[in-house]
C-alpha cells in the first residue's frame, strides 16, 4: 500500500526535496530544543500528562473533603503540610485545589496537552507537508508552555498558597491580597504562569493556521482534509481571536493589583481598609474573561471531536457519515461560540434583555451540535465496528458529547439559569459535556496515534481495562451531582454542613469520591501502559489500522522532512472505508480515482 | 508503606501485561489485533453499559429526586418549575432515546472478519430533518424561556413593592428595610464608620427611617424589590427555595424583585417538606446534631474566600400582622446612629 503511495509520488516528483537527511542531531537538538514538529508534539503530550496527573490528583485530595468534612486524613498532611494540621484541610487550601485544578485541567491538559500535541503530530503529517510552516515558532510555542508549566507549579509553593480564586479569578476577590491569602503571590505567579501561556498557544496556532493554509500537498484540497485538521484549523482561529482578549483582561488585572489603578475595582472596603478605587467594574474583567472563555470550551472540543470524527470512521470502516455537514457544523459551532459567551453572566446585574439574546444565540448551538451527535451515531449503523481502545474511548465521547449537551438546554435559558446558576448542576454539565468529552477524546487520539509517535503499539487489553474503569467511573462521578445542584447545592463550598438542607446530600457525596478515587487509580494503568509501550512495546506496522490518511504513508522511524523523497500526491478524500469496487477494506488518500470511478 | 505498594502494583502489571502477550501469542496473533473475539466481547459491553446506564439513571431518578428542592416558595417559582419539569422531560426524553442507539449500533455492527461495512457516506434527506427538528423543539424551548425570563425580570407591580437592601461582605449577610416612606437612603461602602456598618449616608433624610436587620421577614404575598449592595467582592444572593438569584457586585447595586407565597408555618405543614425533614433528622440525630425544623434560607453562591461555605442569613415569610408586629421591634438608623 506505502509502496503504491511512494511509486505514485515519485511520479509526480515534487520538486522540494529538502536536505534533511543531513542534518546531524545531538541530545540537545533531539530532544529538548527539537523544531521538528512530531518531537513537539511529544513534548507537548508528556508535559500535558506531567500537569494532568497534579490536576486529577488534586480532584481525589478535594474529594475526600466533601465526601468526609472534617475528618482527619494523614494523606492530607503528607501532601498539603500546614494547610491541612492534623489531616483536616484548610478552607483556604480547598478553594486553592479547586483553582489550580480547574486551571490545570482547562488549559495545561485540554488546550495545550490536547491540541498542542494533536495539531502538532498531525497537521504536517496528514496534509503532505515537511513541517510546520515555522519550526522555529513551534519550538518557541512549546517552551512558553513549559515555561508557564512550571510557573504554574512553582506557585504551588508559595508562602501564602496558591490562587484560590476560581480559575475563572473574578476580581475585586483575585485583586487583593487583604480578601484571601490566594490573592497573593500565589495569584501573581498564576497571571505570569497564563501570561506565557498565552503568548505560546498564540505562535502555535498562527504556525497551525498558517501550515494549514499554505503547506497542502498537491491534490489535498479543503474538502479533501481529514476531520481532524478542519477542527484543528478552526481551534486555531478560535484561540488566535480569542486568547488576546484574555491576555489583555488578565493585564488590566495586573495593573489593579499592583498599579494603583481601578479598571476593576470601585467602593471596596475589604478586611477593615477603605481601598482608594473608584469608577472601574468587575462586571468588564467577566465580560473579558468569558469572550475567551466560551470559545475556550470549543476549543478544548473541537480537536476531540475531530479526533473522535477520524476514528470512528476508521474503525466502523466505513465513511464519517455527512462530511460536509460535519465541516458546516465545527463552522457553526465556532462562529456561535463568539457570541454566547453572556450565558456565564444572566445574573451578574447585566441587563436582562442581553440575557434573552445570549439565550438565543446559546441555545441555537444545539443544533451543529445535534448534526454532530447524529452522523457520529449513523457513521456506526451498518458499519464492520473494531474496537480498539481508541474505538471505545471515541464512543464514549458520543455518549458524554449527548449526555451533556442536553443539560446545556437547560443552563444555557436565561430564566432556568437562575436557580441552578454556580450550583452542582453546572459542575455537572460541564464536567461532562466538555471535561470528559475532550478527556475521552485525548485519550482515543493517544491510543490511535500512539503508533505513529513512537513506532511502537500499546497494549490493548490494558486499553480495555482502562477504558470501562474510566467510562463507568465518570459518569458515576458526574451523574449524580445533577441531583445534588437541583437540591440547591452551591459548587466552591469546602463542606456542606452548615446548612441543615444538604444534610441528606451527604451519601450521594461519598459516592461521588468514591468513583473519584476509583477512577483517578485507574488512570495509572493507562500511564504504565504508554510508558512500558514506550520502550517494551511490540514494534509497530506502518499502518495499523489500515486508515486511509497521509499520516501512515510515512515511515515508522520518524525522519525530519516526513517522508524520503516526494511527498505523496493526494487523489481522493480521507474516508473511502469500504468503498464498492475495492477488495480491501480501505483506500488510501493517494490511490489515484479508477476511471469512471466516482469521487465521495 | 507507600512505596511497596507501588512496587507491589507495578509488578502486577507487568504480570498482566505478560498473561495477555502471551495469551495473543497462543492465538498466534500479536496482542494489538483487534480479533472478533475482541469484537464480540466488547460489542456486548457496550449493550450492557447502555442498559446500565439508562437503568442506573432511573434509579437515581427514584433515589434522589426527593432530595432536591421542594415547591417553590414565590409567584415566579411556580412558573419556573414549569418551564423546568418541560425542559427536563424534553432532554430527559432525548437522552433514553438516544443513548440507547447508540450502544444498541455498537453492539449490533460489532465486527467481524467475514463482514464489509456498508459504503455510505451521506443523505441530505435525514441531515435535513435532524437539522430542523432540534431547531423546531429548541425554538419552542427559546421562545418558552425568553417569556418566562421577561416576566421574571421586568414584573408588572399592581401593588409597591417592599423595597429591601440586602448588603453582602465577607462572610455575612445585612439587610436594611426602608422604612415608612419605603425608600432607602443613599448609602456607600465610603460612609462606613464605627457603628454605621454599612455606609448609610445620616445627612439623606430618606434614609433616618431604615432599619438594619440580621434577619429577613417578608409578608406573605407582597412584592419584594430586593437590592444588593456588596462591600468587598463579587457575592451572590441564592434563594433557592424562592427560586431566585443575584449576583452582589462591589461598586453598583443590582437588584431582583419576588413575592413570597408560601409563609414558613405553611411549608413546614406541607408533606413533601415533612417528609425531607423526617429524613434530614434522622441524620442529625445519628451525627448527634440538633434537630432541624424547615426555614427558608439566603446562601452566598459566588466564590468570595474561606468562609463562603458558611455565608448566610435566616428568612422568614409570615402573614402581614406577624410581620408589622416584627418590623415595629427593630430600630431605626436615626435611633441607633
Amino acid at each position: 500500500m506505502a509502496d503504491h503511495a511512494h511509486d505514485h509520488a515519485h511520479d509526480h516528483a515534487h520538486d522540494d526535496h529538502h536536505d534533511h537527511e543531513h542534518h546531524v542531531d545531538n541530545f540537545w537538538t533531539k530532544y529538548v530544543f527539537s523544531i521538528d514538529h512530531k518531537m513537539i508534539a511529544k513534548q507537548f503530550l508528556v508535559t500535558g500528562m506531567f500537569m494532568g496527573i497534579i490536576g486529577v490528583f488534586m480532584s481525589m485530595l478535594f474529594r475526600l473533603q466533601l465526601a468526609w468534612p472534617g475528618e482527619s486524613f494523614p494523606i492530607l498532611e503528607t501532601f498539603l503540610g500546614k494547610w491541612a494540621p492534623d489531616g483536616v484541610m484548610d478552607p483556604n487550601m480547598y478553594l486553592a485545589l479547586v483553582t489550580i485544578h480547574g486551571t490545570i485541567m482547562v488549559f495545561f491538559v485540554l488546550t495545550a496537552g490536547l491540541s498542542g500535541t494533536f495539531s502538532n503530530l498531525l497537521i504536517p503529517l496528514q496534509i503532505g507537508a515537511r513541517d510546520m510552516a515555522s519550526g522555529f515558532l513551534n519550538m518557541i510555542s512549546y517552551w512558553f508552555f513549559a515555561a508557564s508549566s512550571v510557573v504554574m507549579v512553582v506557585s504551588l509553593f508559595v508562602e501564602t498558597g496558591p490562587a484560590s480564586g476560581g480559575w475563572t479569578v473574578y476580581p475585586p476577590l483575585s485583586a487583593l491580597p487583604q480578601a484571601m491569602p490566594g490573592s497573593g503571590a500565589g495569584m501573581t505567579l498564576w497571571l505570569v504562569s497564563m501570561t506565557l501561556f498565552i503568548a505560546g498557544s498564540l505562535i502555535g496556532s498562527l504556525n497551525y493556521i498558517v501550515t494549514v493554509i499554505n503547506l497542502r500537498t498537491k491534490g489535498m484540497s479543503m474538502t479533501r482534509l481529514p476531520l481532524t485538521i478542519w477542527a484543528f484549523l478552526v481551534t486555531a482561529i478560535l484561540g488566535v481571536l480569542s486568547f488576546p482578549v484574555l491576555l489583555s483582561a488578565a493585564l488590566l488585572l495586573v495593573f489593579d493589583r499592583s498599579m494603583g489603578t481601578s479598571f476593576y475595582l470601585s467602593d471596596i472596603m475589604v478586611a477593615g481598609e477603605m481601598l482608594t478605587n473608584q469608577g472601574g467594574s468587575p462586571i468588564l474583567f467577566e465580560h473579558l474573561f468569558w469572550f475567551l472563555g466560551h470559545p475556550e470550551v470549543y476549543i478544548i472540543l473541537l480537536p476531540a471531536l475531530g479526533i473522535t470524527s477520524e476514528v470512528i470512521a476508521t474503525n466502523s470502516r466505513k465513511p464519517i457519515f455527512g462530511y460536509r455537514a460535519m465541516i458546516g457544523s465545527i463552522l457553526a459551532i465556532a462562529f456561535l461560540s463568539f457570541i454566547v459567551w453572556g450565558h456565564h453572566m444572566f445574573i451578574t446585574g447585566m441587563n436582562p434583555f442581553l440575557g434573552s439574546v445570549f439565550t438565543f444565540t446559546t441555545l441555537l448551538i444545539a443544533i451543529p451540535s445535534a448534526v454532530k451527535a447524529f452522523n457520529y451515531i449513523t457513521t456506526l449503523w451498518k458499519g464492520n465496528i473494531r474496537f480498539t481502545p481508541a474505538m471505545l474511548f471515541s464512543i464514549g465521547l458520543v455518549s458524554t458529547f449527548v449526555a451533556g449537551g442536553l443539560t446545556g438546554i437547560i443552563l444555557g435559558d436565561s430564566a432556568l439559569d437562575i436557580n441552578v446558576h454556580d450550583t452542582y448542576f453546572v459542575v455537572a454539565h460541564f464536567h461532562i459535556v466538555m471535561g470528559l468529552s475532550a478527556i475521552f477524546g485525548m485519550f482515543a487520539g493517544v491510543y490511535h496515534w500512539f503508533p505513529k509517535m513512537y513506532g511502537r503499539m500499546m497494549n490493548k487489553s490494558m486499553g480495555y481495562l482502562h477504558f470501562w474503569l474510566t467510562f463507568v467511573s465518570a459518569y458515576g462521578v458526574f451523574f449524580p451531582m445533577h441531583f445534588t445542584g437541583l437540591a440547591g447545592l452551591p459548587r466552591r463550598y469546602y463542606s456542606n454542613a452548615e446548612f441543615p438542607i444538604f444534610d441528606e446530600l451527604q451519601d450521594i457525596n461519598v459516592i461521588i469520591t468514591m468513583f473519584a478515587i476509583g477512577g483517578g487509580i485507574a488512570q495509572l494503568i493507562f500511564i504504565f501502559n504508554f510508558f512500558y509501550s514506550m520502550w517494551r512495546g511490540p514494534k509497530a506496522p506502518q499502518n495499523p489500522w489500515n486508515s486511509n490518511t497521509l499520516e501512515w504513508t510515512a515511515p515508522v522511524e520518524h525522519i525530519h522532512g516526513n517522508w524520503p523523497g516526494a511527498i505523496p500526491e493526494v487523489h481522493r478524500w480521507a474516508y473511502d472505508y469500504s468503498k464498492p469496487g475495492y477488495d480491501e477494506d480501505f483506500v488510501p488518500q493517494t490511490t489515484p480515482l479508477k476511471d469512471g470511478e466516482h469521487a465521495h | 508503606m507507600t512505596l511497596i505498594v507501588l512496587v507491589l502494583a507495578v509488578l502486577t502489571a507487568l504480570q498482566l501485561i505478560r498473561i495477555f502477550e502471551l495469551s495473543s501469542k497462543a492465538r498466534q496473533t500479536a496482542e494489538y489485533e483487534v480479533t472478533d473475539r475482541d469484537n464480540n466481547n466488547q460489542g456486548w459491553l457496550m449493550l450492557l453499559f447502555g442498559f446500565g446506564l439508562i437503568a442506573s439513571f432511573f434509579w437515581m431518578l427514584n433515589a434522589w429526586l426527593p432530595v432536591t428542592l421542594p415547591k417553590p416558595a414565590s409567584a415566579h417559582g411556580t412558573d419556573y418549575d414549569n418551564l423546568m419539569t418541560i425542559s427536563m422531560l424534553v432532554i430527559i426524553a432525548m437522552f433514553v432515546l438516544v443513548q440507547p442507539i447508540l450502544f444498541y449500533f455498537a453492539w449490533k455492527y460489532r465486527g467481524a472478519k467475514d463482514r464489509k461495512a456498508t459504503y455510505y457516506e451521506h443523505n441530505n434527506r435525514l441531515e435535513f430533518i435532524w437539522t430542523i427538528v432540534p431547531a423546531v423543539v429548541l425554538a419552542v424551548l427559546i421562545i418558552y424561556g425568553m417569556t418566562t425570563w421577561s416576566n421574571v425580570m421586568n414584573p408588572k407591580n399592581e401593588q409597591e413593592p417592599l423595597v429591601i437592601e440586602v448588603y453582602a461582605q465577607q462572610f455575612k449577610w445585612t439587610a436594611r428595610y426602608a422604612g415608612q416612606d419605603n425608600q432607602l437612603g443613599y448609602a456607600n461602602v465610603r460612609l462606613i464608620k464605627d457603628a454605621n456598618v454599612i455606609g448609610v449616608d445620616t445627612l439623606d433624610t430618606k434614609g433616618g427611617d431604615d432599619k438594619i436587620t440580621t434577619e429577613i421577614h417578608l409578608p406573605v404575598g407582597r412584592p419584594v424589590l430586593f437590592k444588593f449592595r456588596s462591600q468587598d467582592v463579587i457575592h451572590s444572593a441564592y434563594f433557592p427555595h424562592f427560586r431566585a438569584q443575584m449576583n452582589c457586585v462591589p461598586g453598583m447595586t443590582t437588584q431582583f424583585q419576588f413575592t413570597p407565597t408560601v409563609t414558613t408555618a405553611e411549608m413546614r405543614q406541607d408533606a413533601e417538606v415533612q417528609a425531607k425533614v423526617a429524613r434530614i433528622n434522622k441524620i442529625r440525630t445519628e451525627k448527634g446534631l440538633e434537630a432541624y425544623a424547615y426555614d427558608y434560607v439566603l446562601l452566598c453562591n459566588k466564590i468570595c474566600g474561606s468562609a463562603h461555605y458558611n455565608m448566610q442569613m435566616n428568612i422568614v415569610v409570615e402573614s402581614e400582622a406577624e410581620y408589622a408586629k416584627w418590623l415595629t421591634e427593630q430600630k431605626t438608623v436615626a435611633e441607633t446612629l
